[in-house]
């Protein structure tokens, strides 16, 4: 089956030589005029969860959507999160069907899309980033889109990106492996979910497929901002730390310091905060002075909150 | 192979098909595909089932010789009556199973999707039936176009919950659905209402919808005493083309056709026609054939058919494609008006749009030479009595 899917894609990928050759310029370009590997060192997610535990602290993980509300504020946006505290990033792709996601991040797809933002300008934003920091990125990406690219060809780009882990939404350990065998040969951490309803028997399984770290869905729902953490959500943790050797940070309805101030006592390595920092650019479409300088004082508050006392 | 998952299958149709859902989803996949497995072959379920089939939406549909259109045409054509059932369509062979397993199943609530309403009709009267609380995702731009079904939906007691995100039409109304499903594991079964999906859903829709094929083969040998030559069927989802083609699969002699909805035309960016234009891709849960752009962002479909109108297609119809055991034709908006007015002129029967897709390709394929005298089986999977008012302003009429 799995020789199937990518046999298929060998053959689309064939049908548009000429696109592939523009690709492959562009890296070229790309990299001759960042010289990422040269001049950057980028940090591993081992890394980063190793020195941000010496500090006592978890690790915080600000979300945004490529392109959202466009192409530079966006990349404004991510210099303040890395000015204000992050340790990591995670960076979505937009998509048209974002069925894991609740109408924050939908929205936040549709800002992007409408811009114009397509699979290969979301490696140029991260081509950006890169310029200025080297903290983890990883990308949140419908599996879709890593499909009609061509696996092994999206996770090129990624690696010449400066692309630390690509996670999936739709795509569980079942129907990764040739996801799975690309990320291996291009030394990307392939990030896997895991849930309430991820039996310990599984998670044993995901643990050994999956690399950098577990992403923990602390509800039983889709993305968006929570008033509230449910005391599931740290027994969670706790079982999840029980049955894995990986770091662990958790997403999916973090949206204030206390929440992440309670998934990092309660053992989580990081915490992933999206929908209640999207909710902050919504707000502020009209007034992006005001946007960015209230998602950096959020991050700061965000940031703090995972100092453990 | 990864193998990680309690389910006996991924439910592969080739390479089409699978589990490409969101990690949450994987154990209510396979707590359904357990309960399905079970009760598919469950004497006591399956007595139930007949019994609702057969006494509440009124099983075994006829098949009908249509007399004038056959004469008019050349060939013998046969007409299989999906159209006579309660709620007016195949869709009712679907929700009776499907519901009757959520009963079994112990859960306290459906919800389904749907596009122009008859799957959510169809999905609200066995609500009403079994007694089931029903909530119906429709995107809000078809809640505004078929006021009058999300009042049926509503006088079953279903409650129709309009989805204003995205395009505001059916995929957005799934999307709304699985985000429901993700939400409500425990209470919930989602019923879909198409072959599409992530397994085991197109194998448990076929399942539920191959009654229509295996009626028709019975029919036909009391008839006619042979097979029939061909069987054409439009194809949305894919439902009432699988129910009929499942009969035949394995007579390799009789040609499957499967017409999907053109639209404006494959060329005028404005159709259905997932299988004849589109490419491979994940939508929905399954590998299949999808419409989409060169990044692979789903593209909107059109088609004056509301049930035609979907950018994906069941996993097997792919897989048909691919190994030629079946071919699929479009049949375009214009076309299918005139299969509209077709069979109700000759026939006195008012076709569902999409069915008329497929009496619309019945006349084309009848009027090349060498499939002259053919007997040909037209899945009527629906009648028209909710197309009244979009075929009359189609024809410059207003009611």
């Amino acid at each position: 089956m799995n020789n199937h899917l990518s046999s298929e894609n060998q053959k689309e990928m064939n049908n548009h030589p000429s696109s592939e050759n523009q690709k492959e310029r562009d890296y070229n370009q790309s990299s001759a005029s960042t010289g990422i590997e040269n001049n950057l060192d980028i940090e591993s997610y081992q890394e980063m969860f190793r020195r941000v535990k010496k500090q006592g602290e978890g690790a915080f993980i600000p979300f945004i959507v490529a392109g959202d509300p466009d192409f530079e504020t966006s990349l404004e946006i991510v210099r303040k999160f890395t000015e204000n505290g992050a340790d990591a990033l995670e960076i979505g792709f937009a998509f048209s069907d974002p069925v894991a996601d609740g109408p924050t991040v939908q929205e936040a797809d549709t800002r992007a899309l409408k811009t114009g933002m397509t699979t290969k300008s979301g490696f140029e934003f991260i081509k950006k980033i890169r310029e200025f920091t080297s903290i983890p990125i990883g990308i949140l990406v419908y599996y879709n889109l890593i499909y009609k690219m061509g696996i092994d060809e999206f996770y090129k780009n990624a690696a010449e990106s400066g692309v630390n882990g690509i996670l999936s939404a739709d795509l569980p350990p079942e129907e990764a492996e040739p996801a799975v065998a690309s990320a291996r040969k291009y030394q990307i951490d392939q990030i896997f979910m895991v849930a309430q309803t991820t039996s310990n028997e599984r998670l044993q399984v995901i643990n050994k497929l999956c690399s950098g770290f577990l992403y923990v869905v602390a509800v039983m729902g889709v993305t968006g901002a929570r008033s509230k953490l449910k005391q599931s959500t740290v027994k969670l943790v706790e079982r999840v730390n029980g049955h894995s050797d990986l770091p662990i940070a958790v997403g999916f309805g973090i949206s204030k310091p206390e929440h992440v101030k309670e998934v990092v006592d309660a053992g989580s390595d990081g915490a992933i905060v999206a929908s209640a920092l999207l909710n902050i650019i919504s707000d502020n479409l009209q007034d992006k002075e005001l946007m960015l300088a209230r998602i950096a004082e959020f991050s700061k508050e965000l940031k703090n909150a995972t100092k453990r006392r | 192979m990864i193998k990680v998952i309690k389910m006996i299958s991924k439910g592969k149709f080739g390479k089409y098909g699978g589990i490409f859902v969101p990690e949450l989803l994987i154990p209510a996949l396979e707590e359904l595909e357990i309960a399905f497995l079970k009760y598919k072959d469950d004497d006591k379920f399956n007595e139930e089932l007949d019994y609702y089939l057969k006494e509440f939406a009124g099983r075994p549909t006829s098949l009908y010789l249509a007399r004038n259109l056959s004469n008019k045409l050349g060939c013998k054509i046969y007409l299989k009556r999906e159209d006579m059932l309660h709620t007016g369509a195949h869709k009712i062979n679907n929700t009776l199973g499907q519901g009757l397993l959520a009963k079994y199943m112990g859960k306290k609530r459906l919800i389904a999707e749907t596009g122009a309403g008859q799957h959510g009709i169809a999905t609200a009267v066995v609500g009403a039936l079994l007694e089931i609380p029903t909530e119906v995702y429709m995107g809000s731009e078809d809640v505004e176009r078929q006021k009058l079904n999300v009042f049926r939906m509503e006088l079953s007691d279903a409650h129709v919950l309009p989805v204003y995100t995205g395009s505001c039409t059916l995929k957005d109304a799934i999307n709304q659905a699985f985000r429901d499903w993700i939400s409500n594991l425990d209470t919930t079964h989602y019923l879909i209402g198409s072959t599409m999906g992530p397994h085991p859903y197109p194998t448990m829709v076929k399942h539920f919808q191959s009654i229509i094929g295996r009626e028709t083969k019975e029919q036909i040998m009391e008839k006619e005493d042979e097979l029939p030559d061909t069987i054409i069927a439009c194809v949305g989802g894919g439902s009432n083309s699988i129910g009929i083609f499942s009969g035949f699969i394995d007579n390799k002699e009789v040609d499957l056709i499967g017409v999907e909805g053109g639209g404006e035309g494959l060329d005028s960016g404005k159709t259905g026609a997932t299988l004849s234009i589109g490419t491979q891709g994940v939508l929905h849960g399954s590998f299949s054939y999808v419409l989409q752009d060169y990044d692979g962002q789903i593209s909107e479909a059109h088609s004056v058919s509301a049930g035609l109108d979907y950018p994906g297609v069941g996993p097997e119809h792919s897989y048909l494609k691919d190994t030629e055991r079946a071919k699929y034709v479009a049949i375009n908006n214009q076309e299918a008006l005139r299969g509209f007015k077709l069979l109700s002129q000759y026939e006195g029967i008012i076709p569902a749009l999409e069915s008329a897709h497929a009496i619309a390709y019945a006349e084309k394929y009848a009027q090349i030479n060498e499939n002259k005298g053919k007997t040909i089986v037209v899945n009527l999977s629906g009648r028209g009595d909710k197309d009244m008012f979009l075929a009359a302003q189609k024809m410059g009429l207003k009611l």
